[in-house]
């Protein structure tokens, strides 16, 4: 039993490591000093040094990109948080008719996700006049099905004599939804902030539809322009220095916030 | 009174906000690209023609859109299959909670954080012929690499990989909350009737998590007919249509070729599969996500 659990342990070492040589790959390149010989190798063997990344940062507007990727991957989590907790609230603390008929109106958009619906989006996008504004690469997301399912679980678990206390203390529906319920709520809030900050800062598609000058340009559009511009050859050490600036926030995100993002990875399923 | 009436509009106030944002970007969206899939607006022309299922035929009688559709059919057996019997088996191999097992499901994990566009971009280089990583150690160990990207019988395949590769480490958490809920009594039940490993997978373990993977399948459907940015990067459609999907189909009539008519009817089927997906799944979706909670 003790020797077949090592086993075990030691094929997936093997297996982690093939899995994880792009990301090694990409360590190693992005410092290797000569950018032509043994490019693919592996072997940190050079002395490493900073030019790929100050060549990335200076062919890119890599200071636009994350300002821009930011606004949109933190505009969208503050309107979603205001959102999904009134609505959350609703379904879960309120009794109306229609309710479930309601409900599944909102179930029924975590499958219909929304790069299926680029098409349309987009001239809709147009008609409001959004065209080319980040706003308009916000808009679609600022209801998310998701993280209204997820706040009527959470606060479906607080027990309902914390509001009762507050009830009868007089205060309003809004201030035992601010003072006790949305306290009592964090970890699902954490949580479905991960995992909306992730999905839009990883997007793609929709913004590149959208977004039609560099001013406006996200992180992974800039570094999609970036690699398809790359094609000359020796640069693939600036690639992979490029590459790696994208990627660093939401790594170093992750390290810090490892047992949450675990834990409302699972939580969820579908992106915010 | 007044009171009363506010307590009784109270809940659709809340529900307002949100249900204005889902009508204006998910519900009327439906219905405006099955509107404009039944109409097409003859270049220079103001107005727009009723012209019934003309944009499907058209549809089906475009070699591209019948090669994207097989692609996907393809990538779909490619990827869904083989990344859940992956994330099965790191979650079976990985469910005791120990230092290194956490840092081994870290590491598995990474793929599915960074964006698909920055995996594109890795594999860029991974995939280049002769002096890419691949191709080095292929090299070092005797074998010829192929052109993985350029060659139409590889590259959809190679597309596959990457997607596994970005997939299976995310499928995996699912399944490792799944094996949390085993019951621990029925696996023991099993071991003393001398069930062996491959028994207790086979017959205990793989029914008793059949709700994990029915919304692990979902998510992994979804994923196959939504996400194309690898294909934006590496690909675009090509070789030859050899990794055209059909999001990129739509993607490329709207963006590029401005054939509004056919990029809402292929819409119109992707929106039809997705709902008729939906219907079989949400109970399960329900079910997934309690047990997850």
């Amino acid at each position: 039993m003790r020797r077949a659990s090592l086993i075990v342990t030691g094929l997936m070492l093997i297996v982690a490591f093939f899995w994880s040589t792009p990301f090694l790959w990409t360590l190693v390149a992005s410092f290797r000093p000569d950018s032509a010989i043994g490019m693919a190798s592996l072997m940190p063997d050079y002395k490493p040094t900073w030019a790929n990344f100050a060549e990335a940062l200076d062919t890119g507007n890599f200071a636009i990109y994350y300002l821009n990727t930011a606004i949109v991957a933190f505009g969208i989590l503050a309107v979603q948080i205001v959102t999904i907790s009134l609505a959350g609230y609703a379904f879960a603390r309120l009794s109306f008719p229609g309710r479930e008929a309601i409900f599944y109106v909102f179930l029924l958009q975590l499958m219909l996700v929304p790069p299926i619906l680029i098409v349309p989006n987009l001239r809709t996008i147009v008609d409001l006049g959004l065209y080319g504004s980040l706003l308009g690469v916000m808009a679609p997301y600022f209801a998310s099905a998701f993280g209204t399912f997820l706040m009527r679980q959470t606060f479906r678990q607080i027990p309902r004599d914390f509001e009762e206390a507050s009830v009868i203390d007089g205060a309003h529906w809004w201030q035992t939804l601010w003072h006790v319920l949305l306290p009592m709520a964090r970890p699902g809030l954490i949580a479905f902030s991960l995992v909306s900050l992730m999905a839009h800062w990883n997007e793609f598609l929709w913004p590149l539809m959208v977004l039609n000058e560099p001013r406006t340009q996200t992180l992974t559009i800039g570094l999609a322009t970036f690699a398809l511009g790359t094609e000359g050859g020796k640069e693939w050490g600036v690639l992979a220095a490029g590459t790696l600036l994208v990627m660093f926030p939401l790594l170093a995100l992750f390290a810090v916030f490892q047992r949450q993002f675990v834990n409302s990875f699972m939580f969820s399923g579908l992106k915010g | 009174m007044r009171m009363k009436r506010m307590r009784h509009a109270l809940p659709y106030l809340l529900l307002t906000p949100s249900l204005l944002l889902l009508a204006g970007f998910t519900y009327l969206p439906i219905v405006r690209v099955v509107w404009d899939s039944l109409h097409d607006r003859p270049l220079g022309q103001k107005k727009s023609l009723f012209v019934g299922l003309r944009n499907y035929a058209g549809l089906f009688s475009d070699q591209a859109f019948l090669k994207a559709v097989t692609n996907n059919l393809i990538y779909a057996v490619g990827t869904v299959p083989l990344s859940m019997a992956l994330a099965l088996l790191f979650a079976l191999a990985l469910q005791r909670s120990s230092r290194v097992n956490a840092m081994l499901r870290a590491l598995l994990l990474f793929p599915s954080m960074v964006p698909l566009v920055a995996a594109a971009s890795l594999f860029f280089f991974i995939f280049l012929p002769g002096v890419g990583l691949f191709d080095y150690y292929l090299g070092k160990i005797g074998l010829r690499g192929a052109n993985w990207l350029g060659d139409p019988d590889i590259a959809l395949w190679s597309l596959i990989g990457i997607t596994v590769w970005k997939n299976a480490g995310y499928y995996m958490l699912f399944y490792l909350a799944g094996l949390q809920t085993l019951p621990g009594d029925v696996l023991e039940a099993a071991t003393i009737d001398g069930a062996n490993a491959w028994q207790r997978l086979r017959h205990v373990i793989v029914p008793l998590l059949a709700p994990t993977t029915a919304f692990v399948l979902v998510i992994a459907l979804i994923n196959v007919l939504t996400q194309v940015d690898h294909v934006i990067v590496l690909t675009r459609g090509g070789p030859s249509n050899a990794t055209k999907l059909v999001l990129y189909y739509i993607f490329e009539q709207a963006h590029e070729n401005f054939a509004a008519g056919k990029a809402a009817a292929a819409s119109v089927l992707s929106v039809a599969f997705l709902l008729a997906m939906s219907v079989v799944s949400l109970k399960t979706m329900e079910r997934g996500t309690h047990a997850a909670s």
